[in-house]
């Protein structure tokens, strides 16, 4: 599955919105309706799901769900 | 202490029972004393109310009252006790132990006892401890107790921490067996985060001081997000060993009782697990808050209370605190 696929997926199943919602633009909370504890249970699940460890200093700028994939894409994930 | 049957002595919980103290302290009456309110409080923790100790109530006569109630529900008399462990971080005085005011209180006229200090994890670490003394044949009948006014050690004017806990107080009668009434258990620390969950003086680092005082450093202090993080990395892996340790599968497990920090932890903690586990998990801390030691001592006398265990239910308790600490034991309950 393709890195988008898999990161969608995840905000799908955490947050209970739709596909389509998981635009690259959109934003965690003030989209999504992400609160603060979701978006730490989100960072967390990136980090079991791909294998990578996120700083806090790095999760802090993961605004929106572009941040997301491109933060992965920076570390290598495909 | 004479050999069981097949030589091998095993210990059992044969009694339950918890305190609470009268006054309920809501998610309102919190937002007359910090800028909060009850729907974040909730949203966030799953926390509506907790019970708060009168200014004259301490942690020993809490604990006295819930052994009181667990001594009762086993049929044991307090001259039958042979041990008492407090698992608390506010004891009445840094010394004596609270376990001998607890001995005094209910005449245990043959019990030895101490505190025991880890935070969260406390009656985890007291329940491991007594069942070792028990298994080695040293000790027949213990009083297991987590018991905390955390109210007295709670930064009222910071909202972060206010809001969570609560006072309160469980305990447990554990006797040796002859069937296994302790399946399994994992404990563990680690001290390179201590950082992030403490109450930083009051020991000999920081004596009080007019400076511990301005520093605020005689209440909890903590990182919630890292908390979170930790809470729930920690006590989905132990449950996980500790339900294959007792060669059990999540199946199995009748009922899941953990630390009651906050729901939110909690089911991270089920969604990381096998299965549907969050119906199976005992919450009370909507109504108790994060009660530190008592928290799960005062879901499982309140769980039996209320029906949801029965004796050879197998019941999985996990824990996390301030250390970092951490606990797993899977009990079958009144063997
Ligand atoms: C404490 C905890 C609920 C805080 O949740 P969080 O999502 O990490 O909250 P944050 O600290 O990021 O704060 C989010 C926002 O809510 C605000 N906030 C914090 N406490 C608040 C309260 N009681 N009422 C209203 N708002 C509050 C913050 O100021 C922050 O506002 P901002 O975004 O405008 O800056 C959570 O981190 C937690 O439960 N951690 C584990 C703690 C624990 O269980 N400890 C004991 C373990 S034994």
């Amino acid at each position: 599955m393709a890195l988008e696929d898999k990161v969608v997926d995840i905000i799908v199943d955490k947050l209970g919105v739709t596909r389509d919602q998981v635009k690259p633009e959109a934003s965690l909370i003030e989209d999504l309706g992400a609160d603060s504890i979701d978006t730490v249970d989100l960072v967390m699940t990136f980090e079991e799901e791909f294998g990578e460890s996120i700083p806090d200093e790095d999760s802090q700028k993961l605004k929106t769900v572009g941040d997301i994939i491109a933060y992965l894409k920076s570390k290598g994930k495909e | 202490m004479h050999a069981m049957s097949n030589g091998k002595i095993y210990a059992a919980i044969r009694g339950a029972g918890h305190y609470a103290p009268e006054r309920v302290l809501t998610n309102d009456d919190l937002a007359k004393v910090v800028e909060t309110n009850d729907e974040w409080i909730r949203t966030r923790t799953g926390i509506s109310q907790r019970r708060i100790a009168r200014p004259d109530e301490y942690t020993s006569d809490m604990a006295t009252a819930a052994a009181r109630m667990a001594l009762a529900d086993a049929g044991v008399a307090p001259d039958e006790v042979d041990l008492i462990v407090v698992a608390t971080c506010t004891p009445d005085m840094i010394f004596p132990a609270t376990a001998c005011l607890v001995q005094n209180a209910l005449g245990c006229t043959h019990a030895y006892g101490f505190d025991l200090s880890s935070a969260c994890s406390g009656f985890l670490m007291a329940l491991e401890t007594a069942t070792g003394a028990i298994e080695s044949g040293r000790v027949r009948t213990a009083l297991v107790i987590g018991a905390e006014k955390l109210s007295s050690i709670t930064d009222w004017t910071k909202r972060e921490t206010c809001v969570l806990f609560g006072d309160g107080a469980g305990a447990v009668v554990v006797q040796a067996s002859e069937r296994p009434g302790i399946l399994s258990s994992q404990m563990g620390v680690d001290g390179a985060l201590a950082d992030m969950l403490s109450l930083p003086a009051s020991g000999c680092r920081h004596p009080a001081s007019e400076q511990t005082l301005a520093d605020r450093l005689h209440y909890v202090h903590m990182s919630g997000g890292k908390t979170f993080k930790s809470a729930v990395r920690v006590m989905a892996d132990t449950a996980v060993q500790v339900v294959r340790d007792a060669g059990l599968t999540f199946d199995d497990i009748d009922l899941m009782v953990p630390h009651q920090a906050n729901l939110r932890i909690i089911e991270a903690v089920a969604a990381r697990l096998e299965g549907d586990l969050l119906p199976k998990c005992f919450v009370n801390l909507d109504r108790f808050g994060n009660t530190s030691g008592a928290s799960i001592p005062l879901a499982l006398s309140e769980a039996q209370t209320l029906g949801r265990i029965k004796p050879h239910d197998k019941v999985l308790m996990v824990a996390f605190g301030g250390g970092l600490s951490w606990g797993g034991i899977v009990v079958e309950w009144k063997p």
